[in-house]
Protein backbone atom coordinates (compact mmCIF):
# COMPACT_ATOMS: atom_id res chain seq x y z
CA UNK A 1 0.00 0.00 0.00
CA UNK A 2 0.74 3.56 -1.19
CA UNK A 3 0.49 6.72 0.94
CA UNK A 4 -0.24 9.21 -1.53
CA UNK A 5 -0.64 12.00 0.77
CA UNK A 6 2.64 12.52 2.77
CA UNK A 7 5.65 15.75 2.96
CA UNK A 8 8.81 16.53 4.33
CA UNK A 9 9.69 20.10 5.90
CA UNK A 10 9.04 22.31 8.45
CA UNK A 11 5.63 23.62 8.74
CA UNK A 12 5.31 27.64 9.25
CA UNK A 13 2.61 27.54 12.04
CA UNK A 14 4.07 25.24 14.56
CA UNK A 15 7.06 22.58 15.25
CA UNK A 16 6.90 19.10 13.66
CA UNK A 17 8.80 16.46 14.71
CA UNK A 18 11.53 14.95 12.64
CA UNK A 19 9.43 15.77 9.22
CA UNK A 20 12.83 14.39 7.06
CA UNK A 21 12.83 11.72 4.41
CA UNK A 22 14.99 8.85 6.34
CA UNK A 23 12.42 9.22 8.76
CA UNK A 24 9.68 8.72 6.79
CA UNK A 25 11.14 6.01 5.18
CA UNK A 26 11.81 4.20 8.88
CA UNK A 27 7.82 4.94 9.56
CA UNK A 28 6.47 3.46 6.46
CA UNK A 29 8.82 0.59 7.28
CA UNK A 30 7.18 0.26 10.83
CA UNK A 31 3.88 0.63 9.08
CA UNK A 32 4.27 -1.51 6.76
CA UNK A 33 3.74 0.70 3.71
CA UNK A 34 5.54 0.57 0.10
CA UNK A 35 6.11 3.75 -0.20
CA UNK A 36 5.16 7.36 -0.50
CA UNK A 37 3.86 10.46 -2.38
CA UNK A 38 6.03 13.23 -1.26
CA UNK A 39 5.49 16.93 -1.62
CA UNK A 40 7.86 19.42 -0.12
CA UNK A 41 5.55 21.05 3.08
CA UNK A 42 6.87 24.94 2.85
CA UNK A 43 6.59 25.12 -0.42
CA UNK A 44 2.59 25.06 -0.19
CA UNK A 45 3.26 28.74 1.51
CA UNK A 46 5.95 30.15 -0.78
CA UNK A 47 4.71 32.52 -3.66
CA UNK A 48 7.75 30.87 -5.86
CA UNK A 49 8.02 27.08 -5.84
CA UNK A 50 10.94 26.76 -7.80
CA UNK A 51 13.85 26.76 -4.60
CA UNK A 52 11.03 24.48 -2.95
CA UNK A 53 10.67 22.01 -5.47
CA UNK A 54 15.03 21.90 -5.70
CA UNK A 55 14.92 20.91 -2.42
CA UNK A 56 12.12 18.08 -2.71
CA UNK A 57 14.36 16.47 -5.65
CA UNK A 58 17.44 16.80 -3.45
CA UNK A 59 16.19 15.48 -0.37
CA UNK A 60 14.16 12.62 -1.83
CA UNK A 61 17.57 11.17 -4.19
CA UNK A 62 18.91 8.73 -1.67
CA UNK A 63 15.08 6.98 -1.59
CA UNK A 64 13.74 7.42 -4.85
CA UNK A 65 12.92 3.63 -4.25
CA UNK A 66 10.16 4.34 -1.55
CA UNK A 67 10.07 8.21 -1.67
CA UNK A 68 8.03 9.66 -5.12
CA UNK A 69 8.38 13.26 -5.70
CA UNK A 70 5.38 15.60 -6.01
CA UNK A 71 6.55 18.98 -6.78
CA UNK A 72 4.45 22.06 -6.72
CA UNK A 73 3.72 23.93 -9.98
CA UNK A 74 1.94 27.32 -9.73
CA UNK A 75 0.47 28.18 -12.99
CA UNK A 76 0.56 31.93 -14.41
CA UNK A 77 4.29 32.17 -12.83
CA UNK A 78 6.82 32.84 -15.49
CA UNK A 79 8.25 29.63 -16.87
CA UNK A 80 6.01 27.46 -15.09
CA UNK A 81 5.54 25.32 -18.26
CA UNK A 82 8.89 24.40 -18.31
CA UNK A 83 8.76 24.09 -14.40
CA UNK A 84 6.37 21.24 -15.09
CA UNK A 85 8.43 19.91 -18.02
CA UNK A 86 11.57 19.64 -15.81
CA UNK A 87 9.84 17.67 -13.00
CA UNK A 88 7.97 15.04 -15.26
CA UNK A 89 11.43 14.59 -16.91
CA UNK A 90 12.97 14.59 -13.40
CA UNK A 91 10.93 11.89 -12.04
CA UNK A 92 7.73 13.44 -10.57
CA UNK A 93 5.09 11.19 -9.60
CA UNK A 94 2.72 13.45 -9.55
CA UNK A 95 2.09 17.59 -9.67
CA UNK A 96 0.56 19.21 -6.22
CA UNK A 97 -1.01 22.71 -6.71
CA UNK A 98 -2.61 24.81 -3.99
CA UNK A 99 -5.21 27.31 -5.25
CA UNK A 100 -6.13 28.49 -1.71
CA UNK A 101 -2.82 29.58 -0.94
CA UNK A 102 -2.04 31.35 -4.47
CA UNK A 103 -5.81 32.82 -3.69
CA UNK A 104 -7.41 31.48 -6.76
CA UNK A 105 -10.60 30.89 -7.54
CA UNK A 106 -12.51 27.87 -8.49
CA UNK A 107 -13.06 29.48 -12.22
CA UNK A 108 -9.22 30.95 -12.61
CA UNK A 109 -8.22 29.74 -16.14
CA UNK A 110 -4.64 29.34 -14.22
CA UNK A 111 -6.15 26.54 -13.15
CA UNK A 112 -7.43 24.97 -16.24
CA UNK A 113 -4.35 25.47 -17.95
CA UNK A 114 -2.45 23.49 -15.14
CA UNK A 115 -5.43 21.27 -15.97
CA UNK A 116 -4.54 20.66 -19.39
CA UNK A 117 -0.94 20.67 -18.90
CA UNK A 118 -0.74 17.86 -16.36
CA UNK A 119 -3.58 15.98 -18.61
CA UNK A 120 -1.09 16.36 -21.31
CA UNK A 121 1.72 14.55 -19.79
CA UNK A 122 -0.28 12.01 -17.89
CA UNK A 123 0.41 13.59 -14.34
CA UNK A 124 -1.77 13.45 -11.77
CA UNK A 125 -2.70 16.29 -10.16
CA UNK A 126 -2.80 16.45 -6.51
CA UNK A 127 -5.01 18.46 -4.35
CA UNK A 128 -4.86 19.59 -0.59
CA UNK A 129 -8.00 20.66 1.55
CA UNK A 130 -6.35 22.06 4.32
CA UNK A 131 -3.20 21.13 6.13
CA UNK A 132 -4.63 21.82 9.61
CA UNK A 133 -8.15 21.92 11.57
CA UNK A 134 -9.59 25.28 10.93
CA UNK A 135 -10.29 25.74 14.58
CA UNK A 136 -6.76 25.60 15.50
CA UNK A 137 -5.26 28.03 12.40
CA UNK A 138 -2.89 30.58 13.03
CA UNK A 139 -4.12 34.15 12.26
CA UNK A 140 -1.53 34.39 9.29
CA UNK A 141 -2.77 31.42 7.81
CA UNK A 142 -5.62 33.05 6.41
CA UNK A 143 -6.77 30.69 3.57
CA UNK A 144 -10.03 28.89 3.84
CA UNK A 145 -10.39 24.81 2.75
CA UNK A 146 -10.36 23.78 -0.63
CA UNK A 147 -13.62 24.25 -2.19
CA UNK A 148 -16.21 21.69 -3.87
CA UNK A 149 -16.51 24.40 -6.30
CA UNK A 150 -12.43 23.76 -7.00
CA UNK A 151 -12.49 20.51 -7.09
CA UNK A 152 -15.32 20.15 -9.63
CA UNK A 153 -14.04 23.14 -12.04
CA UNK A 154 -10.53 21.54 -12.11
CA UNK A 155 -11.97 18.28 -12.80
CA UNK A 156 -14.27 19.06 -15.56
CA UNK A 157 -11.10 21.53 -17.15
CA UNK A 158 -9.72 18.58 -19.21
CA UNK A 159 -11.50 15.12 -19.79
CA UNK A 160 -8.10 13.31 -18.97
CA UNK A 161 -7.10 14.81 -16.10
CA UNK A 162 -6.45 12.65 -12.87
CA UNK A 163 -7.19 14.50 -9.72
CA UNK A 164 -6.12 13.42 -6.01
CA UNK A 165 -7.78 15.08 -3.19
CA UNK A 166 -6.46 14.87 -0.09
CA UNK A 167 -7.66 15.87 3.64
CA UNK A 168 -11.39 16.07 2.47
CA UNK A 169 -14.10 15.16 4.90
CA UNK A 170 -17.47 13.39 3.74
CA UNK A 171 -19.49 16.38 3.57
CA UNK A 172 -16.84 17.91 0.77
CA UNK A 173 -16.32 14.26 -0.70
CA UNK A 174 -20.09 13.82 -1.37
CA UNK A 175 -20.96 17.79 -2.72
CA UNK A 176 -17.78 17.23 -5.30
CA UNK A 177 -18.58 13.51 -6.50
CA UNK A 178 -22.08 13.66 -6.68
CA UNK A 179 -21.52 16.89 -8.56
CA UNK A 180 -20.00 15.25 -10.97
CA UNK A 181 -20.59 13.14 -14.05
CA UNK A 182 -19.67 9.58 -14.09
CA UNK A 183 -16.77 9.82 -16.12
CA UNK A 184 -15.76 12.82 -14.43
CA UNK A 185 -15.94 11.05 -11.04
CA UNK A 186 -14.25 8.11 -12.65
CA UNK A 187 -11.49 10.45 -12.88
CA UNK A 188 -11.07 11.66 -8.96
CA UNK A 189 -9.66 9.79 -6.17
CA UNK A 190 -9.36 10.87 -2.36
CA UNK A 191 -7.01 9.73 0.01
CA UNK A 192 -8.77 8.25 3.55
CA UNK A 193 -6.33 10.95 6.16
CA UNK A 194 -9.57 12.98 7.05
CA UNK A 195 -12.32 11.21 6.96
CA UNK A 196 -14.27 9.64 10.41
CA UNK A 197 -14.41 6.15 11.22
CA UNK A 198 -17.18 4.80 13.78
CA UNK A 199 -19.01 5.62 15.36
CA UNK A 200 -20.14 7.68 12.51
CA UNK A 201 -18.63 5.71 10.22
CA UNK A 202 -17.96 7.89 7.35
CA UNK A 203 -15.38 5.62 5.64
CA UNK A 204 -17.79 2.74 5.71
CA UNK A 205 -20.33 5.40 4.42
CA UNK A 206 -18.56 6.50 1.48
CA UNK A 207 -17.27 3.31 0.52
CA UNK A 208 -20.70 1.91 -0.06
CA UNK A 209 -22.21 5.07 -1.72
CA UNK A 210 -19.15 6.77 -3.58
CA UNK A 211 -17.61 3.65 -3.99
CA UNK A 212 -14.06 1.80 -2.43
CA UNK A 213 -12.39 2.27 -6.25
CA UNK A 214 -12.28 5.75 -5.55
CA UNK A 215 -10.31 6.08 -2.48
CA UNK A 216 -6.19 5.78 -1.74
CA UNK A 217 -3.75 6.04 1.38
CA UNK A 218 -3.08 8.72 2.60
CA UNK A 219 -2.20 10.13 5.97
CA UNK A 220 -0.99 13.66 5.66
CA UNK A 221 2.51 13.03 7.53
CA UNK A 222 4.12 15.04 9.03
CA UNK A 223 1.19 16.82 9.86
CA UNK A 224 -0.59 13.83 11.02
CA UNK A 225 -0.47 10.75 12.78
CA UNK A 226 0.11 7.76 10.02
CA UNK A 227 -1.41 5.26 12.63
CA UNK A 228 -4.63 7.03 12.20
CA UNK A 229 -5.64 6.24 8.37
CA UNK A 230 -4.45 2.35 9.50
CA UNK A 231 -6.75 2.43 12.57
CA UNK A 232 -9.58 3.48 10.24
CA UNK A 233 -9.09 0.60 8.12
CA UNK A 234 -8.42 -1.63 10.66
CA UNK A 235 -11.94 -0.69 12.19
CA UNK A 236 -13.90 -1.08 9.20
CA UNK A 237 -16.32 -4.02 8.79
CA UNK A 238 -13.77 -6.81 7.07
CA UNK A 239 -16.01 -6.89 4.06
CA UNK A 240 -15.09 -3.82 3.51
CA UNK A 241 -11.70 -3.17 4.14
CA UNK A 242 -11.14 -6.13 1.44
CA UNK A 243 -11.94 -3.68 -1.12
CA UNK A 244 -9.56 -1.37 -0.10
CA UNK A 245 -7.43 0.38 -1.05
CA UNK A 246 -7.45 1.45 -5.22
CA UNK A 247 -4.75 1.22 -7.20
CA UNK A 248 -2.94 4.57 -7.43
CA UNK A 249 -3.64 6.13 -10.61
CA UNK B 1 -12.64 -16.00 11.80
CA UNK B 2 -15.77 -14.33 13.09
CA UNK B 3 -14.60 -10.65 14.20
CA UNK B 4 -15.57 -10.94 17.61
CA UNK B 5 -13.64 -13.56 18.06
CA UNK B 6 -10.13 -11.52 16.88
CA UNK B 7 -7.61 -10.32 19.86
CA UNK B 8 -8.54 -6.43 20.26
CA UNK B 9 -7.19 -3.92 18.53
CA UNK B 10 -5.40 -2.52 21.10
CA UNK B 11 -4.64 -5.43 23.26
CA UNK B 12 -6.22 -7.04 25.85
CA UNK B 13 -4.77 -4.15 28.87
CA UNK B 14 -7.84 -2.82 30.53
CA UNK B 15 -8.62 0.59 28.87
CA UNK B 16 -11.30 3.01 29.59
CA UNK B 17 -12.62 5.81 27.42
CA UNK B 18 -13.15 8.87 29.58
CA UNK B 19 -14.87 10.77 27.00
CA UNK B 20 -17.82 8.94 25.16
CA UNK B 21 -21.20 10.19 23.94
CA UNK B 22 -24.49 8.21 23.17
CA UNK B 23 -27.33 9.46 21.44
CA UNK B 24 -31.50 9.21 22.02
CA UNK B 25 -34.72 8.86 20.48
CA UNK B 26 -35.28 12.90 20.94
CA UNK B 27 -31.64 13.54 19.60
CA UNK B 28 -33.10 14.61 16.23
CA UNK B 29 -31.08 11.99 14.21
CA UNK B 30 -32.96 9.12 12.70
CA UNK B 31 -29.64 6.65 12.95
CA UNK B 32 -29.53 7.28 16.66
CA UNK B 33 -29.13 3.47 17.29
CA UNK B 34 -27.30 2.65 14.49
CA UNK B 35 -24.56 5.04 16.18
CA UNK B 36 -24.78 3.75 19.34
CA UNK B 37 -24.66 0.07 18.46
CA UNK B 38 -21.57 1.29 16.26
CA UNK B 39 -19.67 2.72 19.19
CA UNK B 40 -19.90 -0.54 20.89
CA UNK B 41 -19.33 -2.66 18.09
CA UNK B 42 -15.82 -0.68 17.87
CA UNK B 43 -15.31 -0.42 21.36
CA UNK B 44 -15.64 -4.15 21.71
CA UNK B 45 -12.55 -4.16 18.28
CA UNK B 46 -10.60 -2.07 20.11
CA UNK B 47 -10.75 -3.31 23.33
CA UNK B 48 -12.39 -1.04 25.62
CA UNK B 49 -13.49 -2.48 28.39
CA UNK B 50 -15.43 0.56 30.20
CA UNK B 51 -17.01 3.58 28.09
CA UNK B 52 -17.57 6.43 30.34
CA UNK B 53 -20.28 8.63 28.05
CA UNK B 54 -22.82 11.47 28.72
CA UNK B 55 -25.68 13.25 26.69
CA UNK B 56 -26.12 16.81 26.19
CA UNK B 57 -29.83 17.15 26.74
CA UNK B 58 -31.06 16.78 23.19
CA UNK B 59 -28.20 17.80 21.17
CA UNK B 60 -29.37 20.28 19.46
CA UNK B 61 -33.02 19.28 18.67
CA UNK B 62 -34.80 21.05 21.16
CA UNK B 63 -32.73 23.14 22.94
CA UNK B 64 -29.19 24.32 21.74
CA UNK B 65 -25.90 21.53 22.49
CA UNK B 66 -24.21 24.16 24.62
CA UNK B 67 -27.23 25.77 26.10
CA UNK B 68 -29.51 23.07 27.27
CA UNK B 69 -32.63 23.88 29.05
CA UNK B 70 -33.42 21.43 32.02
CA UNK B 71 -35.99 19.76 30.75
CA UNK B 72 -33.67 18.48 27.95
CA UNK B 73 -30.71 18.10 30.54
CA UNK B 74 -33.00 15.70 32.57
CA UNK B 75 -34.24 13.90 29.65
CA UNK B 76 -30.77 13.44 27.80
CA UNK B 77 -29.35 12.33 31.36
CA UNK B 78 -31.98 9.81 32.04
CA UNK B 79 -31.60 8.40 28.37
CA UNK B 80 -27.51 8.01 29.28
CA UNK B 81 -28.79 6.21 32.52
CA UNK B 82 -31.19 4.06 30.77
CA UNK B 83 -28.02 3.09 28.19
CA UNK B 84 -25.74 2.28 31.08
CA UNK B 85 -28.35 0.41 32.66
CA UNK B 86 -28.80 -1.55 29.83
CA UNK B 87 -24.75 -2.37 29.61
CA UNK B 88 -23.78 -2.74 33.27
CA UNK B 89 -20.48 -4.23 32.28
CA UNK B 90 -19.21 -2.08 29.84
CA UNK B 91 -20.70 1.28 30.59
CA UNK B 92 -21.00 4.05 33.18
CA UNK B 93 -22.52 7.96 32.89
CA UNK B 94 -21.22 11.23 33.42
CA UNK B 95 -24.50 13.57 35.16
CA UNK B 96 -24.38 16.48 32.57
CA UNK B 97 -25.49 19.79 33.62
CA UNK B 98 -26.24 23.35 32.83
CA UNK B 99 -24.51 25.81 35.52
CA UNK B 100 -26.63 29.06 34.44
CA UNK B 101 -29.55 26.41 36.48
CA UNK B 102 -28.30 25.97 39.60
CA UNK B 103 -30.47 24.96 41.69
CA UNK B 104 -31.49 22.01 38.95
CA UNK B 105 -27.75 21.21 38.20
CA UNK B 106 -27.76 20.26 42.05
CA UNK B 107 -30.65 18.54 42.15
CA UNK B 108 -29.60 16.46 39.15
CA UNK B 109 -26.00 15.39 40.12
CA UNK B 110 -27.76 14.01 43.17
CA UNK B 111 -30.24 12.17 41.39
CA UNK B 112 -28.06 10.87 38.39
CA UNK B 113 -25.56 9.73 41.26
CA UNK B 114 -28.03 7.84 43.33
CA UNK B 115 -28.61 6.22 40.22
CA UNK B 116 -25.12 5.35 39.08
CA UNK B 117 -22.87 8.52 37.52
CA UNK B 118 -19.93 8.11 38.40
CA UNK B 119 -18.36 12.09 37.38
CA UNK B 120 -19.92 15.35 36.26
CA UNK B 121 -19.94 15.92 32.53
CA UNK B 122 -19.90 20.36 31.73
CA UNK B 123 -19.84 21.53 28.28
CA UNK B 124 -20.00 25.30 27.07
CA UNK B 125 -22.86 26.92 29.06
CA UNK B 126 -20.85 28.91 31.43
CA UNK B 127 -16.91 29.70 31.10
CA UNK B 128 -15.13 27.22 33.45
CA UNK B 129 -13.97 30.39 35.74
CA UNK B 130 -17.54 32.19 36.00
CA UNK B 131 -18.69 31.94 39.46
CA UNK B 132 -21.70 29.73 38.53
CA UNK B 133 -19.40 27.17 38.17
CA UNK B 134 -18.78 26.95 41.56
CA UNK B 135 -21.78 25.25 42.95
CA UNK B 136 -21.28 22.42 40.74
CA UNK B 137 -17.17 22.01 41.38
CA UNK B 138 -17.86 21.97 45.05
CA UNK B 139 -20.73 18.86 44.47
CA UNK B 140 -17.89 17.39 42.90
CA UNK B 141 -15.49 17.84 45.47
CA UNK B 142 -17.95 16.76 48.32
CA UNK B 143 -18.71 13.71 46.15
CA UNK B 144 -15.36 12.45 44.98
CA UNK B 145 -16.93 13.05 41.10
CA UNK B 146 -14.21 13.89 38.32
CA UNK B 147 -15.53 16.91 36.34
CA UNK B 148 -14.98 16.30 32.19
CA UNK B 149 -14.85 20.10 31.19
CA UNK B 150 -15.14 20.81 27.46
CA UNK B 151 -12.59 23.08 26.26
CA UNK B 152 -12.22 24.98 23.47
CA UNK B 153 -7.60 24.82 23.24
CA UNK B 154 -6.77 28.42 23.16
CA UNK B 155 -10.09 30.87 22.80
CA UNK B 156 -8.87 33.79 20.57
CA UNK B 157 -12.32 34.83 19.77
CA UNK B 158 -15.99 33.73 20.66
CA UNK B 159 -17.63 31.50 18.89
CA UNK B 160 -21.51 31.19 18.41
CA UNK B 161 -24.00 28.69 20.41
CA UNK B 162 -21.27 28.53 23.00
CA UNK B 163 -19.43 30.18 26.01
CA UNK B 164 -16.43 28.45 25.45
CA UNK B 165 -13.87 27.97 28.27
CA UNK B 166 -9.91 27.25 27.34
CA UNK B 167 -6.92 25.36 29.40
CA UNK B 168 -6.43 29.14 31.34
CA UNK B 169 -10.32 29.13 32.62
CA UNK B 170 -10.16 25.74 33.73
CA UNK B 171 -6.94 26.36 35.58
CA UNK B 172 -8.76 28.83 37.17
CA UNK B 173 -11.53 26.80 38.64
CA UNK B 174 -9.25 24.04 39.24
CA UNK B 175 -7.25 26.26 41.11
CA UNK B 176 -10.43 26.95 43.24
CA UNK B 177 -11.09 23.71 44.04
CA UNK B 178 -7.67 21.70 44.44
CA UNK B 179 -9.78 18.60 46.34
CA UNK B 180 -11.83 18.15 42.71
CA UNK B 181 -10.56 16.19 39.78
CA UNK B 182 -11.09 18.29 36.59
CA UNK B 183 -10.63 16.31 32.79
CA UNK B 184 -9.51 18.85 30.30
CA UNK B 185 -11.88 17.56 27.20
CA UNK B 186 -10.40 16.34 24.16
CA UNK B 187 -6.90 18.03 23.33
CA UNK B 188 -7.56 16.86 19.77
CA UNK B 189 -11.03 18.68 19.40
CA UNK B 190 -10.16 21.11 18.04
CA UNK B 191 -7.68 24.74 18.76
CA UNK B 192 -4.53 25.17 20.17
CA UNK B 193 -3.24 22.25 22.06
CA UNK B 194 -0.17 23.29 22.38
CA UNK B 195 -1.99 26.66 24.43
CA UNK B 196 -3.79 24.00 26.37
CA UNK B 197 -0.26 22.12 27.41
CA UNK B 198 1.36 24.75 28.70
CA UNK B 199 -1.83 26.39 30.49
CA UNK B 200 -2.15 23.32 32.53
CA UNK B 201 1.42 22.08 33.15
CA UNK B 202 1.67 23.36 36.76
CA UNK B 203 -1.95 22.65 37.98
CA UNK B 204 -1.88 19.07 39.50
CA UNK B 205 -5.67 18.25 39.89
CA UNK B 206 -5.97 19.21 36.29
CA UNK B 207 -5.91 15.65 33.21
CA UNK B 208 -6.05 15.76 30.03
CA UNK B 209 -8.13 13.73 27.91
CA UNK B 210 -6.44 12.56 24.60
CA UNK B 211 -9.65 12.31 23.12
CA UNK B 212 -10.70 14.72 19.74
CA UNK B 213 -10.41 13.87 15.91
CA UNK B 214 -7.18 15.63 15.71
CA UNK B 215 -4.43 13.55 15.53
CA UNK B 216 -1.02 16.55 15.06
CA UNK B 217 1.80 14.92 15.30
CA UNK B 218 3.53 16.47 18.23
CA UNK B 219 0.46 17.05 20.19
CA UNK B 220 0.82 13.88 22.45
CA UNK B 221 4.89 14.57 22.85
CA UNK B 222 4.24 17.74 24.31
CA UNK B 223 0.94 16.78 26.56
CA UNK B 224 3.25 14.04 27.55
CA UNK B 225 6.20 16.59 28.10
CA UNK B 226 3.85 18.57 30.14
CA UNK B 227 2.18 16.57 32.67
CA UNK B 228 3.61 13.27 32.56
CA UNK B 229 1.93 9.80 32.01
CA UNK B 230 0.56 10.30 35.28
CA UNK B 231 -2.21 13.45 34.42
CA UNK B 232 -3.31 11.76 31.07
CA UNK B 233 -6.37 9.91 29.93
CA UNK B 234 -7.53 8.12 26.82
CA UNK B 235 -10.18 9.08 25.40
CA UNK B 236 -12.35 8.87 21.69
CA UNK B 237 -14.82 11.36 22.00
CA UNK B 238 -16.69 11.26 18.37
CA UNK B 239 -13.76 9.47 16.27
CA UNK B 240 -13.08 6.05 17.47
CA UNK B 241 -10.18 5.68 15.02
CA UNK B 242 -8.32 8.46 16.19
CA UNK B 243 -8.42 7.41 19.69
CA UNK B 244 -6.96 3.54 18.24
CA UNK B 245 -4.16 5.61 16.42
CA UNK B 246 -3.16 7.53 19.68
CA UNK B 247 -2.86 4.64 21.94
CA UNK B 248 -0.43 3.45 19.49
CA UNK B 249 1.19 6.71 18.94
CA UNK B 250 1.95 6.91 22.60
CA UNK B 251 4.25 4.24 22.04
CA UNK B 252 6.31 5.60 19.64
CA UNK B 253 6.33 8.62 22.00
CA UNK B 254 8.00 6.40 24.32
CA UNK B 255 5.93 6.03 27.16
CA UNK B 256 6.98 2.64 29.03
CA UNK B 257 4.57 -0.26 29.20
CA UNK B 258 3.97 1.35 33.38
CA UNK B 259 2.70 4.50 31.94
CA UNK B 260 0.90 3.13 29.39
CA UNK B 261 -1.06 1.79 31.73
CA UNK B 262 -1.38 4.94 33.34
CA UNK B 263 -2.86 6.59 30.42
CA UNK B 264 -4.91 3.45 29.32
CA UNK B 265 -6.47 2.59 32.37
CA UNK B 266 -5.01 3.24 36.02
CA UNK B 267 -5.54 7.22 35.98
CA UNK B 268 -9.42 6.73 35.50
CA UNK B 269 -9.27 4.68 38.38
CA UNK B 270 -7.69 6.92 40.43
CA UNK B 271 -9.92 9.87 39.72
CA UNK B 272 -13.07 8.05 39.20
CA UNK B 273 -15.12 6.77 42.38
CA UNK B 274 -13.98 3.83 43.60
CA UNK B 275 -14.83 0.73 42.01
CA UNK B 276 -16.87 2.77 39.79
CA UNK B 277 -15.75 1.33 36.29
CA UNK B 278 -16.76 -1.90 35.27
CA UNK B 279 -14.03 -4.24 34.19
CA UNK B 280 -11.24 -1.82 35.92
CA UNK B 281 -9.04 -3.25 38.64
CA UNK B 282 -8.90 -0.83 41.79
CA UNK B 283 -6.19 -3.31 43.91
CA UNK B 284 -3.05 -1.58 44.18
CA UNK B 285 -4.02 1.92 42.58
CA UNK B 286 -4.25 4.87 45.25
CA UNK B 287 -7.35 6.52 44.75
CA UNK B 288 -6.86 10.62 44.55
CA UNK B 289 -10.66 10.62 46.20
CA UNK B 290 -12.54 8.25 48.19
CA UNK B 291 -15.79 6.52 47.32
CA UNK B 292 -18.60 9.58 46.64
CA UNK B 293 -20.86 7.81 48.52
CA UNK B 294 -18.97 7.40 51.66
CA UNK B 295 -18.03 11.34 51.19
CA UNK B 296 -21.16 12.56 51.13
CA UNK B 297 -22.61 10.78 54.17
CA UNK B 298 -18.92 11.49 56.27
Amino acid sequence: MIDVNCFIGPFPFRELPHPDPDVLVRVLAREGLEGAWVGHLPTAFHRDVTAGNEALFAALEPHRAVLEPVPAIRPGWPHWQLALANAHADGARAIRAYPMQWGMGAHDARLAELAHACAEIGLPLVLTTRFEDVRQRSALDASSDLSGAHIRAIVRADPNLRVVVTCAGRALIEESHWGLTPSERARLWWDISWIWGPPEDDLAHLLQTVGADRFLFGSAWPLRLVQSPIANLELLPSELRALLVADVP
Amino acid sequence: MAEAALAPLAGRTPLVDVHAHFYHPASGRADWQRVNAARLHAGERIGIRAHVASILGSWGHSSPTYFPSPADVTAGNDAMLDIAGEHPDRIRCYVSVNPNDTAHAREEIARCVERGAVGIKLAASRRADDPLVDPIADEASRRGLPVLHHIWQHRTREWPSQEISDGEDLGRLAQRHPRASFILAHIGGGGDWAHSCAAVREIPNIYIDLSGSGVDRGMLDLAYASVGASRLLWGCDITMETGLAKLRALETVGLGEDELADVRWRNAARIFPHNALPGIPTSGVAARRTDARARVTQ
